[in-house]
């Protein structure tokens, strides 16, 4: 599986111009260059550090364009937590530096979430761009939602399984699923290439893949390719300092990888590689993904030069059965918030106990509607960013509070985050001594009408025949 | 007995989602003398994240020394999936606070 040398086969038909033209001079590739423009697509990146980057060579430019992070919201609603125009920026230079140094171009969970609302959305910007420009290229689309009956039908064949630390599922909740996309590994994207895509649009991907899929295909190591891939999906981040909007190059050799951010005033240093390693990750030595899972054990890093890192000793460890992650939300409600301070310091005493006072009040005022609903109260200054894991038990001198109702409709929402601010605006506290009101707002009009909530609700892993089977390729002249 | 802070010793102390349903801690050290103190003292165990967070030891998925990158990376399960009702942190990237007060005997 891991050539000290690849030596390209004469017989191997490619229509990639640089390869064609290794094979005629009988050249040994023993190197592979990736540039990663940015952290996520859409985050930006100085053109200089692209510039660099295609100064290099490389044999393939990929960028991811994802992330559950932000939440469950984008996936469940079909939108970009990226701006439009910011990507359209990005893929301007990214699409130009490709197109005419005739270097591929893989785009990992488009549009944010890789749901096919997600692809069009990135499609669209791509069609415009090639039409400002002129430009003409093959481009493959590649879907990545899930039909919910499909997925229903595996779930019967006990196909699906949960991944810890998510609960079981059951055939109810797949049903009240809004959307379910699955991450798609390096197969589908090894396709598109064998199909001659200049472009590739992927959905969700498995964040690597588009990184490492035409490295494997050439025949490099699968667990050095997907381990560059994983340091190279956060754009410089690996390096000091880091940054999520700037560029890197990793280069592939036989024995191992070198990554190097492209800006002269970074460097990559062995605890800023190895420690990104880590990141948002559970287990450092043994990264899971489509397919088997990266061993780490036997890794190790070297300082290459001055600014750049060598990994070597990454292993993949291919399992029995292949399983792909799913990713599924569900809509819960809408939700309406509403923004205010308090500085009474005989108030933020006791404020506990007023907020359990209220939240009585506005449950028996509404008593007979029978309003479906959740309220919250995040208290900035004394647990609102930590919840319940706060060990900090002190308030601040002022308190930020958050009132967060959520609730069946948007209009039921609005009643309860409404009366809930009046009331506390006006709740007459033992103590109290400042009669005019209890809040101080930010803002008029008060409250915010949020729209609708999302809550994560599939995250299993879903057995495959064939790693490209739930990944239809469509290909297009564009 | 002398103790040292880890925040003397440490150059990154950070929280961040792993995943929707988990949350990861990573505490990296500035030099290997610092990390090998951290490592020798055994302070950072299950029994101080479950006092600090106020979780339950089950609810600890692990913690893992980590010599390349001289880090302890520790793992827990989130309180909620990320965006849940009642959410504080989608990102979970400001739970790392209570990481700064630890202290390494040596």
């Amino acid at each position: 599986m891991s050539p000290f040398f690849v030596i390209l086969s004469k017989s191997k038909k490619t229509k990639d111009k640089k390869i064609l033209k290794d094979q005629k001079e009988g050249y040994i590739l023993d190197e592979y260059k990736v540039l990663s423009p940015t952290a996520i697509l859409g985050y930006g990146f100085p053109e200089s550090s692209f510039k660099e980057g295609l100064k290099r060579m490389p044999n393939v430019i990929a960028v991811d364009a994802g992330s559950t992070d932000p939440g469950p919201y984008y996936l469940g609603e079909g939108v970009s937590f990226t701006d439009r125009n910011a990507v359209k920026r990005d893929l301007e230079i990214i699409l130009a530096g490709g197109l005419n140094h005739n270097i591929p171009i893989l785009i990992g969970t488009a549009g944010g979430a890789g749901a096919n609302d997600h692809l069009e959305w990135n499609l669209n910007i791509i069609k415009e761009l090639a039409e400002e420009h002129n430009w003409h290229f093959k481009l493959a689309v590649i879907y990545s939602e899930l039909d919910k009956k499909f997925v229903i039908d595996k779930f019967r064949e006990g196909k699906i399984s949960p991944l810890f630390p998510a609960p079981e599922i059951n055939e109810k909740e797949l049903q009240q699923t809004s959307r379910i996309v699955a991450q798609m590994g390096i197969e589908p994207l090894i396709k598109a290439l064998d199909e001659g895509a200049q472009v590739i649009l992927a959905g969700r991907c498995y964040d690597p893949a588009v990184f490492a899929a035409d490295a494997v295909r050439k025949g490099y190591n699968t667990g050095l390719a997907v381990h560059m891939g994983k340091i190279l999906e956060c754009g410089a981040i690996a390096a000091e300092p880091g940054s999520g909007s700037d560029s890197a190059i990793g280069t592939l050799l036989p024995d191992g990888f070198i990554i190097e951010p492209l800006d002269p005033n970074r460097r990559c240093t062995v605890t800023s590689v190895a420690a990104h390693t880590l990141y948002e990750k559970t287990n450092p030595l043994k990264l899971p993904g489509p397919g088997g899972y990266l061993d780490l054990s036997k890794t190790n890093f070297t300082q290459h030069s001055k600014k750049s890192v060598k990994v070597t000793g990454t292993q993949f460890v291919p399992e029995d059965k292949y399983y792909v992650k799913l990713e599924g939300v569900k809509k819960i409600g809408c939700r309406t918030v509403s923004i205010a301070g308090c500085r009474d310091p005989i108030m933020i005493k006791q404020i506990d106990e007023i907020l359990m006072a209220v939240r009585q009040r506005v449950k028996d005022n509404f008593k007979k509607q029978g309003y479906n609903y959740n309220l919250h109260f995040h208290i900035y200054g004394k647990n609102g960013v930590m919840g319940e894991l706060e060990p900090e038990q002190t308030a601040a001198h002022e308190l930020g509070i958050v009132i967060d109702v959520v609730a069946d409709t948007q209009d039921t929402a609005n009643t309860i985050c409404s009366f809930t601010r009046s009331t506390l605006l006006h709740y007459g506290y033992p103590g109290r001594i400042a009669t005019a009101g209890n809040l101080a707002f930010p803002y008029s009009p008060s409250d915010f009408k949020v729209g609708t909530v999302y809550e994560f609700s599939v995250h299993h892993l879903l057995e495959l025949k064939d790693p490209i089977e739930i990944f239809p390729i469509k290909i297009m002249e564009v | 007995m002398e103790y040292i802070p880890l925040t003397k010793l440490a150059k990154v102390i950070r929280s961040k989602n792993a995943g929707p349903y988990e949350l990861t801690f990573d505490i990296i050290f500035k030099e290997k003398s610092g990390y090998e103190k951290a490592v020798r003292s055994r302070v950072i165990n299950e029994e101080l994240i479950s006092k600090l967070y106020q979780i339950k030891k089950e609810d600890i998925i692990n913690i893992v020394y980590f010599p390349e990158a001289l880090a302890v990376k520790i793992t827990i399960v989130r309180p909620r999936p990320a965006g849940s009702l009642g959410e504080t942190d989608v990102y979970g990237a400001q739970q790392h606070a209570p990481l700064l007060n630890i202290k390494i005997p040596y």
